[in-house]
């Protein structure tokens, strides 16, 4: 048999990015420990339409933790207690009978909510655009094994490659820094022979764009790899700004 | 009535020299009047995203839209294993003609000849592309690219990053497109949702699609539209497809006479993690590569498999004498690296007979222990790390010392809309990529080829066929979007919103979808009959009545609405339910994916009827309560000898 739980839910509610928001309380009775985190927000979601009440905006897709479009901060962390997974991936095994959950969107400047536990993370695509790729056009490309490429290099960069640009390392900084995100880029590029062309215009490009979007500065707490669901690391920060003085440098 | 004749445009010429001909003799745009030229392309996946990102790159004027916050979202995103290619990097006797060889007897001879082979062909200039651009393959200590092995293939051919080759390579096509945005000659539309096509003259002229932010409904005019919307897997409510994943834009198109083709073929994968209650949303998938060093059993004597069920027994407690390696003993030349559909269908058989294990017998076991055995358990950690963790996380089991519990789900629909070998849909300037289309699986996808199809179709495909119809549309002005074609497609989508909110009823979507998932499954589903297929259509017109007549939706039309979006969205999955059934029905043959019990040989494996239905069927709309017309592409094989699939020897 599964075991159940009875649960308190404190939710952010709020209607519009102007607009004033307020924590709402739900009781949650016989909630499996098996069913995910969202799974839960379902069954509320569930139980308010049938109420006649609106639902719960919040953000979710693939539902196996690679799309990036589940966000939430639980509990003070964003998605939530359990480490290196993102919301969708946290069950609710984790929860003890009779807990009080609360649930906030992501906090941030750079991040205005949309409604509820919704937010606008448009601003990541606008720093992808800023120069987040290597500038090749289909068709001419060389043989793929042309250039060896060392394989503790190419495992780096997969590291690196791994950030679902979720905007969890945002939320979780104190100065709403993006700088995790846009070194997890600049890192995966930068590692490979493909993307050493561009890496100094890439590097200053993408920082002036996080600058001027409004997200904060480093001041290197980790909080952002601590609570990052990909585990990408903050060398990737320290190989950024080797990349973004070595730049200025030869400005 | 005129029999309305399907012509797949497929060039003259052998087989191998078709796309080179093709491209050869086209018609092309030059570089001024591209600018000119206005491209919707709606989806922003592997297929969606390459084309856009491409066409920009081009000179074309790009409008791109997807449902989610950002193009990277899309469900391509969550594909794990790798992507095939005709590389032959392994020096195992691979080439163009065996991958173009084993995606046709992959799909049981239900795929065209000419699109599959175009398909191997480019295959390798994928893998270029996505190197170029930066995706971290997988690669050996030499520095060159490794590979690794898929079911329904005997060489090693597939590509991967990790159990995130879908993940990297969507955002390899993600960079490409975001900077083409950066150029302006792509817009981007996130948030939006396409809720019909626009035709003016006979010709694709434009969409109807929504903010999903505001709820504003809104008109967008091009001189061609593109689909890349996915595929309609959702319709069976668990599956693992993302929550968003709709068939709806097919839909539209199919309503706007676009022809939909097989809609009967969806594909079960085998290796999912099996269902555990009824709140739950999804299907989590476990990569098929995990078949390359898993072993899947069952227990061989049925008191196990009950002690087992009932929590007396643990897996690691029976012998090795006493497990039935099924898929190894059944077929000895590909193992446990037989198609997806046949390991699916073993998997049910076995349960069926009362060997399934876990809570619900609806499980088998999927056991790496020789492999760590074998290669040490850090060497499986390395190639299956992530995927071990994901399991561990969901079902609270550690794989690494107990087996891990798999079973079969619906993970990918092979059928679609129909396109010729320029990827047009029957509706001129109406083009659609993908999984969206229904071009070159057949009735089976081999693992790893749905990303090798998106981004040949996206980077390689499309924006060279496109150019054959845009070479006549250089005079043609831009759409102007207050044509009486666009009001009447903007008041038909608001009359079926206000008709939507007006039932006020007292179910919720999500209650009528998953009523709606359980009848595809049990009727139209791994194993379907004359009879059930029957019952199906009967249950399916029950609950399109129960949908309009009873559905709740809270809220405001003119305003974000997640509940509106999901109800416009289980409307048409119910009618393409009614479409997967009617087509199943008329297929009197058990092919790839589609396996109808009535046609099986003794030992249990699907039995085409080739001179009867060696065709793709295609179903043109008729109106809302009219049954639709069947026409048929009569599929021709002329490079490949058509026999029955045997991954016994």
């Amino acid at each position: 048999m599964d075991k159940t739980i009875n649960i308190t839910l404190k939710v952010w509610r709020q209607r519009g990015p102007k607009e004033a928001g307020k924590f709402e309380t739900y009781k949650l009775n016989n909630v499996s420990t098996d069913s995910s985190f969202l799974e839960m927000l379902d069954i509320l979601n569930e139980q308010l339409v049938n109420e006649d009440k609106e639902p719960v905006v919040f953000d979710n897709d693939c539902r196996e933790g690679i799309c990036g479009m589940c966000s939430l901060y639980i509990n003070g962390h964003p998605h939530g207690p359990d480490s290196e997974i993102t919301t969708c991936q946290l069950h609710m095994r984790r929860f003890k009978d009779g807990d009080t959950i609360t649930i906030e969107p992501w906090r941030s400047a750079g991040f205005p909510v949309i409604r509820d536990l919704m937010v606008d993370r448009t601003a990541y695509d606008k720093i992808i655009q800023a120069g987040g790729y290597i500038s090749v056009n289909a068709g001419g490309a060389q043989d793929a094994n042309a250039i060896p490429i060392p394989k503790r290099d190419a495992d780096l960069a997969m590291d690196a490659a791994s950030c679902i640009g979720c905007g969890a390392c945002v939320a979780a900084c104190k100065n709403g820094s993006a700088m995790l995100f846009v070194s997890a880029k600049v890192s995966q590029l930068a590692l490979l022979p493909q993307g050493k062309v561009e890496a100094a215009r890439r590097a200053k490009a993408m920082l002036a764009k996080m600058d001027e979007l409004g997200f904060g500065n480093c001041t290197n707490t980790g909080a952002c790899e601590a609570e990052c669901p990909k585990g990408v690391s903050i060398t990737n920060i320290a190989r950024l700004n080797r990349e973004f003085i070595s730049a200025k440098l030869k400005d | 009535m005129a029999e309305i004749k399907i012509d797949s445009k497929i060039p003259e010429g052998p087989l191998a020299e078709k796309w080179s001909n093709y491209k050869a003799h086209q018609k092309l745009v030059n570089p001024a009047n591209k600018r000119r030229l206005d491209i919707i392309v709606v989806g922003t996946g592997l297929a969606g995203g390459s084309a856009a990102a491409t066409l920009g790159e081009m000179g074309f004027n790009v409008l791109n839209f997807c449902i989610q916050d950002s193009p990277r979202r899309a469900h391509s995103i969550a594909a794990q294993g790798g992507i095939n290619a005709a590389k032959n990097y392994q020096n195992d006797g691979d080439s163009v003609y065996r991958l173009f060889y084993d995606t046709i007897k992959g799909g049981d001879y239900r795929a065209r000849e000419a699109n599959v082979y175009r398909l191997a062909e480019v295959s390798n200039n994928i893998i270029d592309q996505c190197v170029a651009q930066g995706v971290p393959f997988a690669r050996e200590y030499g520095g060159l690219l490794d590979n690794r092995s898929f079911g329904g293939a005997q060489v090693s051919r597939t590509f991967y990053a990790k159990g995130q080759t879908g993940q990297q390579l969507l955002l390899g096509a993600y960079s490409s497109l975001s900077r083409q945005v950066a150029k302006g000659t792509v817009k981007l539309y996130t948030r939006y949702e396409m809720l019909d096509l626009v035709i003016i003259d006979g010709r694709a002229r434009g969409i109807i699609a929504r903010n999903l932010v505001t709820g504003e409904v809104e008109r967008f005019g091009a001189h061609a539209v593109v689909i890349a919307t996915g595929g309609y897997g959702n319709t069976y409510f668990l599956s693992t497809n993302a929550m968003g994943s709709n068939g709806s834009a097919a839909m539209q198109c199919y309503r706007k006479g676009a022809y939909f083709a097989n809609p009967a073929f969806a594909q079960i994968h085998p290796t999912c993690i099996p269902v555990h209650g009824e709140f739950q949303s999804k299907l989590t998938l476990m990569s098929e590569s995990l078949r390359n060093d898993g072993r899947i059993w069952t227990p061989k004597k049925k008191e196990d498999a009950e002690a087992i069920r009932a929590g007396k027994l643990k897996p690691t407690q029976i012998k090795e004498e006493d497990r039935d390696y099924y898929l190894e003993r059944r077929y000895p030349a590909f193992g446990n690296l037989v198609p997806r559909d046949v390991a699916s269908r073993a998997a049910k058989e076995r349960c069926d007979a009362g060997y399934g294990v876990g809570a619900t017998g609806l499980a088998v076991y999927l056991d790496f222990s020789s492999a760590i055995q074998r290669l040490g358990k850090d060497v499986v950690a390395a190639r299956y790390g992530n995927l071990f963790q994901m399991y561990e996380k969901i079902v609270d089991d550690n794989p690494y010392e107990t087996p891990m519990m798999i079973y079969p789900a619906i993970h990918y629909t092979m059928g679609g809309i129909w396109v010729d070998y320029e990827l047009s849909t029957s509706i001129p300037g109406l083009f659609a990529i993908g999984e969206a289309n229904f071009s070159d699986h057949g009735a089976n996808r081999l693992g790893a080829s749905a990303l090798m199809q998106g981004l040949a179709d996206g980077y390689f495909v499309l924006p060279y066929t496109i150019q054959n119809y845009l070479s006549d549309q250089i005079s043609v002005p831009r759409i102007k979007t207050d044509a009486p074609e666009f009001a009447q497609a903007e008041k038909d989508v608001k009359d079926r919103i206000a008709k939507l909110m007006a039932v006020k009823g007292k179910r919720s979507v999500d209650s009528i979808h998953k009523e709606l998932g359980l009848i595809m499954w049990d009727f139209v589903g791994m194993a379907r009959t004359k009879e059930s297929l029957e019952t199906a259509l009967v249950k399916l017109k029950a609950i399109k009545k129960e949908f309009w007549s009873n559905v709740k939706i809270p809220g405001a039309a003119d305003s974000l609405n997640t509940e509106l979006e999901k109800a416009l969205r289980v409307a048409d999955f119910i009618e393409i339910g009614e479409l997967m059934a009617l087509d199943a029905l008329n297929r009197n043959e058990s092919c790839g994916g589609h396996f109808r019990e009535e046609f099986q040989t003794p030992e249990g494996e699907a039995m085409r009827q080739d001179d009867k239905y060696m065709y793709v069927s295609c179903w043109k709309y008729e109106g809302e309560d009219a049954e639709p017309t069947l026409l048929k592409e009569e599929l021709k094989y002329e490079a490949i000898k058509v026999q029955q699939r045997n991954y016994k020897q």
